[in-house]
């Protein structure tokens, strides 16, 4: 896909979105609130126009054949959009003959991906007496049942408990491993990190930068030191000129320290040539670059707290997930 | 020829059976009409045209059989014109998504809903027909059962292409509104002129010249002649007047409703490309 851009109204909530997805991978949007995951979802799947630059989805024109980019795709969407009033055969039943899929290789179907999604106790149970975490199921069946080439997920975790997160990633594996391309947006840093075989981090609508999960990693150098000194201003002019030191960071309370080499090794070096310059360490913390790292780096704004400033993680913690 | 228009029926239906509470509402509620309204009405009438002298050799019937054929119509307007609002709740809470970024042609949505209105308009025809029979409604009275069959396919051309046609008008709201408080709104405003400017519960002949100009327009007007010269016949005198149909009046009427249902079905299917869903 090339050029894509997307305006509502004076909002440009696309900007310039090029990216290949190649066959048979797990692809991920990572992006904050607003970044315009959805709007690129509702582009690719035909529900919003083209309005600028040009798609191939399956080998389909998105402009020119969108018959049959909807044929080859299937879509697991952010917000619940199952039939309150259905049960769950009918929704999936209801699926399969939207996209004419004949009676038999319905019924089958629906055995198949009942089991796969562990609803068979629920087959003659209507949608709203479902749990949060069993809907989302239901969904995934439904976008899975007409086998499609492409399954489009927005958020496919968004709002479930740790468990029922893990067991649908363990889901898209497997669709995945059984043939399936995958495209998810996500802000779930662990959900990108784990899942996907390359992500691309979006914000404002702009791709910041695609590549696999250690790859964005390694970006930000072999290791990751935090530092809290007495004089963090002086410390970080004194780092930068070390070689092995690829980037520092201020934070509210200290440094970190991007570096080309084992932390373990540096460090020590490091702490010598703060103390030698007169500069009292307070703190100290080693760690590899985590996803998060990468979103806050490409971003510059975080997500989630880092996990390496002490006090403010605690507080996060209580108050978050 | 592809069918997924029967899936679209199939789901709306689903869900009209479903709901057992609505369903018997919807099929009480015009019987009740008629038996309350009609009765009562039909003794005030009876009472004031008394002394009007009948024409001589021309079938006269009392009042509730006159409105039987008003009610139905009724029923029928309100029927198709209500049953768009489900696309409005579709596309509120996001159901439409699925349907719309499947590969089924938008114009099936239109036609299945259509079909499933047509569906909920003709079973509430039946039991009006029914429980007026038992209130001493004079349908078919006299017709061999032949005569009968035909009569019952005639009312059912008419009411089939009545209520596709307000059930387009109001699939074309429904897609173009935000809130289903503002259909409810633009759908009883819409109702009112519809159903006074008809002959659906009184005669047309004594409105001043303006209203009987609306009442030749207005659909409901061509669907109560057509139910009234299949169920009671091309001839008859009722509250005092007389009324005749002829052939080519009724066929100039089921024309009317052709063309309406077909300029209803354009803007519909003009709303529908224009619809996105986010
Ligand atoms: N229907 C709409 N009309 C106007 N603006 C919209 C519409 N939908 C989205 N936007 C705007 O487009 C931008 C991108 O929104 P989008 O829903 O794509 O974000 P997102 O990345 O999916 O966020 P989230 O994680 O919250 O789902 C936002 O600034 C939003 O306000
Ligand atoms: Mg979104």
């Amino acid at each position: 896909m090339n050029d894509l851009e997307y305006f509502f109204g004076e909002v440009k909530a696309v900007d310039n979105i090029s990216f290949t997805v190649k066959k048979g991978e797990i692809f991920s949007f990572l992006g904050p609130n607003g970044a315009g995951k959805s709007t690129v979802i509702n582009i690719l799947t035909t529900l919003l126009p083209v309005q600028k630059g040009s798609v191939k989805i399956a080998g389909y024109d998105l402009k020119k054949e969108p018959e049959m980019v909807r044929e080859s795709i299937g879509i697991v969407f952010q917000e619940l959009t199952l039939d309150r009033d259905m049960t769950v055969r009918e929704i999936l039943e209801y699926h399969g003959r939207l996209y004419s899929m004949p009676k038999t290789a319905r019924q089958e179907r629906i055995d198949e991906l009942l089991g796969l999604v562990e609803l068979e106790g629920k087959r003659d149970v209507l949608t709203r007496h479902l749990s949060g975490g069993m809907k989302r199921r239901l969904e995934i069946a439904r976008g899975l049942m007409t086998r499609p080439k492409v399954l489009f997920m927005d958020e496919p975790t968004i709002g479930l408990d740790p468990q029922t997160r893990i067991r649908i990633w363990d889901y898209v594996r497997d669709i995945n491993r059984q043939g399936t391309t995958i495209f998810l947006t996500t802000h779930y840093m662990d959900e990108a990190d784990q899942l996907s075989d390359r992500i691309s981090i979006i914000d404002h609508g702009k791709i910041v930068v695609t590549g696999r999960s250690w790859e964005l990693k390694n970006t930000l150098g072999e290791d990751l030191i935090y530092l809290e000194t007495s004089d963090n201003w002086t410390a970080s002019d004194l780092l930068k000129k070390l070689d092995s030191v690829k980037g520092v960071r201020e934070k509210s309370k200290g440094l970190i320290i991007m570096v080309n080499v084992d932390g373990t090794y540096l460090l020590p070096e490091i702490m010598d040539k703060l103390r030698s310059g007169g500069i009292r360490i307070s703190a100290v913390n080693l760690k590899k670059p985590s996803m998060d790292d990468v979103f806050v780096h490409y971003t510059g704004r975080e997500l989630r707290d880092t996990g390496m400033e002490k006090g403010s993680t605690v507080s996060l913690r209580a108050g978050g997930r | 020829m592809h069918t997924g228009f029967l899936t679209i029926y199939w789901r709306d239906m689903l869900r009209f059976i479903r709901f057992r509470t609505l369903l018997f509402a919807s099929l009480v509620q015009p019987a009740l009409w008629l038996a309350f309204f009609g009765i009562a009405m039909s003794n005030n009438f009876e009472r004031l045209t008394a002394t009007m002298p009948a024409a001589p050799g021309v079938r006269t019937v009392g009042y509730l059989t006159f409105i039987g054929a008003g009610v139905i119509a009724m029923t029928t307007l309100f029927t198709s014109l209500f049953a768009g609002t489900v696309l409005l709740f579709d596309k509120n809470w996001g159901l439409m998504r699925e349907t719309l970024s499947s590969p089924l042609p938008r114009i099936h949505i239109i036609i299945g809903i259509g079909l499933s209105a047509m569906t909920k308009s003709f079973i509430q025809a039946g039991v009006i027909m029914g429980f007026g029979l038992l209130l001493g409604v004079q349908f078919f009275e006299g017709y061999t059962p032949a005569q009968t069959f035909f009569s019952l396919l005639g009312i059912m051309l008419f009411i089939g292409t009545f209520s596709l046609g307000f059930l387009f008008l109001s699939a074309a709201i429904a897609i173009t509104m935000e809130s289903p408080e503002g259909m409810q709104a633009v759908i009883t405003l819409l109702t009112m002129p519809f159903f006074f400017t008809s002959n659906a519960l009184y005669p047309v002949n004594s409105f001043p010249p303006v209203l009987r100009a609306l009442s030749t327009v207005n659909p409901l007007t061509h669907l109560v002649s057509g139910i009234r010269y299949f169920a009671i016949g091309s001839d008859f005198s009722s509250i005092g007047l007389r009324y005749t149909y002829t052939r080519e009046e009724v066929l100039v009427s089921f024309l009317a409703l052709l063309a309406f249902a077909g300029i209803m079905f354009l803007i519909a299917r003009w709303r529908f490309t224009k619809v996105t869903v986010t």
